[in-house]
């Protein structure tokens, strides 16, 4: 990054000139191209921002009961002179390391595994950052049989309990439960060109219109975009990257996602437990529009202005 | 014993056609079934009475939420809440039709508003709250409408201490309602929360089909989980996964029976037998109000809670709950209450 702070006056031009723009309807290709840049294959994945913003990070492995998924990444590291807990969704960059990985769909040992350190973490009072880049939780039925459903859930009711800061960070392709499992926390944050859906596009493609080359048409009757997400109450924030996508500039994304995480643990910090705890339940029940009774529609979560710089 | 005789001949598809015109609310559960597994053939009225369980073979028919909640309570039925809650469009979301029209028709088909039926109900002498999803409104996918009511129910029974009962039946997350759907997992599971700090049981009942997004949220998530026989249990489908991994999968894969032996649920149970089951069980985690704590052989009952509480005294190091069960809201000096 050259001159300024990240959440000085040039990136907030930026970010808010793009949500100005996508305020109507997106334009299809415009759309498409973010898709495409969250899944980028030079993106920076979660080691790759681990391993710059932390030092001494101690990756642990295995969940004690049945074995290390390497599609999730968990560990301790110093952030800014503190200690953090940091948990995320691997992908691999070439064909070895995406297999090693999964694609970064995690089974449920995975799952299980980030329990374990955030029940660490909680004890030490250390707070926790997780970083979701999943196409979502591994379809296979050795991970059925060991309660992917189940490790899911539990992840997410652990989160929901947990008394230190918790901060989430879609840093790529957020999809499906699979990336919600790492998603309960007191704020959650998306990267400009981040995604976060109930589903891929590829798996909307073809379980809605029958038809696996309909995922351009699936993403724009999803809209998953930061910008949509900031829009429904989803994500607090959004997390501008270099000119062009994280993937042209790995340092500098990773050094302005650094900022937003201080920042945001210094909010978080003063805060007590409690106070958290109804934050965290309420962020998570306001979601979800309901019809009102006079036919209109309640926009319960919506926001109207774009995100504070 | 031949059925032709005691059983309607009409045909199926004649009767649906006939429940089809003039937008006449049709009620799911039609009035005939023939039974898909051993194709034998019944009227409603024996369906209705088996509990729409094929008394040949046993196999377990769909069943609408509010008939559910006839076959687990008493006489004198539920008193239904938030029924007025419809769906929202949040996306203008369009698939091969518009999200607003799949709504419309789901509504004119089931003649419910929405997905999910929640009622407060006794189960055998237990006051509960019950949530009972429905698979014919929309696959029983669970948007908004179904997230805000499966949360009050949650809130409504931890408030009133007495136990709620969720009966999925549910492909998962309602994709026309997009990410917004995704968040009712988080929702639901956090409210669900509500019932373990009020320290009132949550009995999960587990139907055909409990996949995706609910069994990955709330559904997997009971103090006692039952499923139905044959009810599929995963989080991915079994077309999903041969798809993905080109695993060939056996027949019975996600299957309940299959499941119990997974450790996924505590039993398989019989529709006939579930609402006894469930009062059984709830007559030991959450007795009602004036029944005796202590149930053991006769004669150790009398002054059984009494006991209890001098225990409970005696240890003070030990929180009552142990021992007993505290109303919630009430401080841990009230001691046990029976």
């Amino acid at each position: 990054m050259s001159g300024g702070k990240p959440d000085g006056p040039s990136f907030v031009r930026r970010v808010t000139g793009k949500l100005g723009r996508s305020s109507g309807v997106q334009v299809d290709e415009d759309l498409w191209a973010s898709i495409q840049i969250a899944r980028h294959a030079e993106r920076p994945y979660t080691l790759d921002y681990i391993n710059r913003i932390t030092s001494d990070f101690e990756e642990m492995h295995g969940d004690r009961l049945f074995g290390d998924d390497p599609a999730i990444v968990a560990g301790f590291g110093r952030f800014n002179d503190r200690p953090v807990a940091f948990v995320g969704q691997q992908k691999g960059r070439d064909t070895n390391e995406r297999t090693y990985r999964n694609f970064g769909m995690a089974s449920p040992e995975g799952y299980r595994k980030s329990m374990r350190v955030m029940e660490i973490a909680n004890r030490m009072g250390m707070p926790i950052v997780t970083l979701i880049d999943t196409p979502g939780a591994f379809p296979g039925a050795s991970a059925e049989e060991r309660g992917q459903g189940g490790a899911i859930s539990r992840s997410m009711q652990l989160m929901w309990r947990l008394n230190v800061p918790v901060v989430a960070v879609v840093i790529g392709e957020g999809s499906s439960g699979g990336a919600l499992g790492l998603g309960i926390a007191d704020r959650v944050l998306m990267l400009e060109n981040s995604t976060y859906s109930v589903i891929s596009p590829e798996g909307a493609s073809a379980i809605l219109w029958r038809d696996a080359s309909q995922a351009k048409r699936a993403a724009q009757a999803f809209k998953p975009t930061a910008a949509n997400c900031y829009r429904w109450g989803v994500a607090d924030a959004v997390i501008p990257e270099p000119p062009g996508g994280a993937h042209t500039d790995h340092g500098q994304a990773a050094e302005i996602l650094g900022q937003y995480l201080q920042r945001t643990l210094l909010e978080l910090e003063a805060q007590t437990p409690a106070e958290r705890r109804v934050v965290r339940r309420e962020r998570f029940r306001r979601l979800g529009p309901l019809r009102d009774p006079e036919g209109g529609v309640a926009m319960a979560s919506g926001r109207d202005a774009p995100p504070p710089g | 014993m031949s059925r032709v005789g005691r059983n309607i001949t009409v045909s199926i598809d004649r009767l649906r056609h006939l429940g089809h015109r003039q937008d006449r609310p049709r009620r799911i559960a039609s009035d005939a079934s023939t039974c898909p597994k051993c194709d034998s053939h019944y009227s409603g009225d024996e369906m209705r009475r088996n509990l729409r369980v094929c008394p040949a073979c046993g196999y377990h028919f769909p069943v609408t939420a509010r008939e559910r909640l006839e076959q687990l309570g008493e006489p004198g039925g539920y008193v239904e809440l938030w029924s007025d809650l419809r769906a929202a469009d949040p996306l203008q979301f369009t698939d091969l039709k518009p999200y607003a029209d799949r709504i419309r028709e789901a509504e004119t088909k089931t003649g419910m508003n929405e997905a999910v039926v929640c009622a407060e109900i006794e189960v055998r002498r237990v006051p509960c709250v019950a949530a009972i999803m429905d698979f014919s409104f929309m696959g029983g996918s669970m948007g908004a409408v179904v997230g805000e009511k499966l949360a009050r129910a949650c809130e409504h029974a931890a408030q009133k201490g007495i136990p709620l009962i969720i009966l999925s039946s549910s492909g998962g997350a309602r994709m026309q309602e997009g990410t917004l759907a995704l968040m009712q997992m988080a929702k639901t599971v956090i409210a669900l929360d509500a019932l373990a700090e009020a320290q009132v049981p949550v009995i999960m009942i587990l139907a055909h089909p409990t996949t995706g997004g609910v069994w990955a949220s709330f559904a997997s998530l009971g103090d006692v989980t039952y499923a139905e026989p044959g009810a599929l249990i995963a989080f991915s489908g079994p077309r999903v996964i041969e798809e993905t991994t080109r695993e060939v999968l056996p027949a019975d894969f996600g299957r309940a029976e299959r499941q119990l032996a997974n450790g996924q649920v505590d039993a398989v149970v019989d529709r006939r037998e579930l609402a006894a089951r469930i009062g059984r069980v709830l007559h030991i985690l959450a007795p009602p109000d004036g029944e005796a704590l202590v149930a053991g052989p006769p004669g150790w009952a009398q002054g059984g809670a009494e006991r209890v509480g001098r225990v409970a005294q005696s240890l003070p190091s030990l929180p009552g709950k142990i021992m007993g069960r505290i109303r919630p809201g009430s401080g841990n000096d009230d001691g046990p209450v029976a």
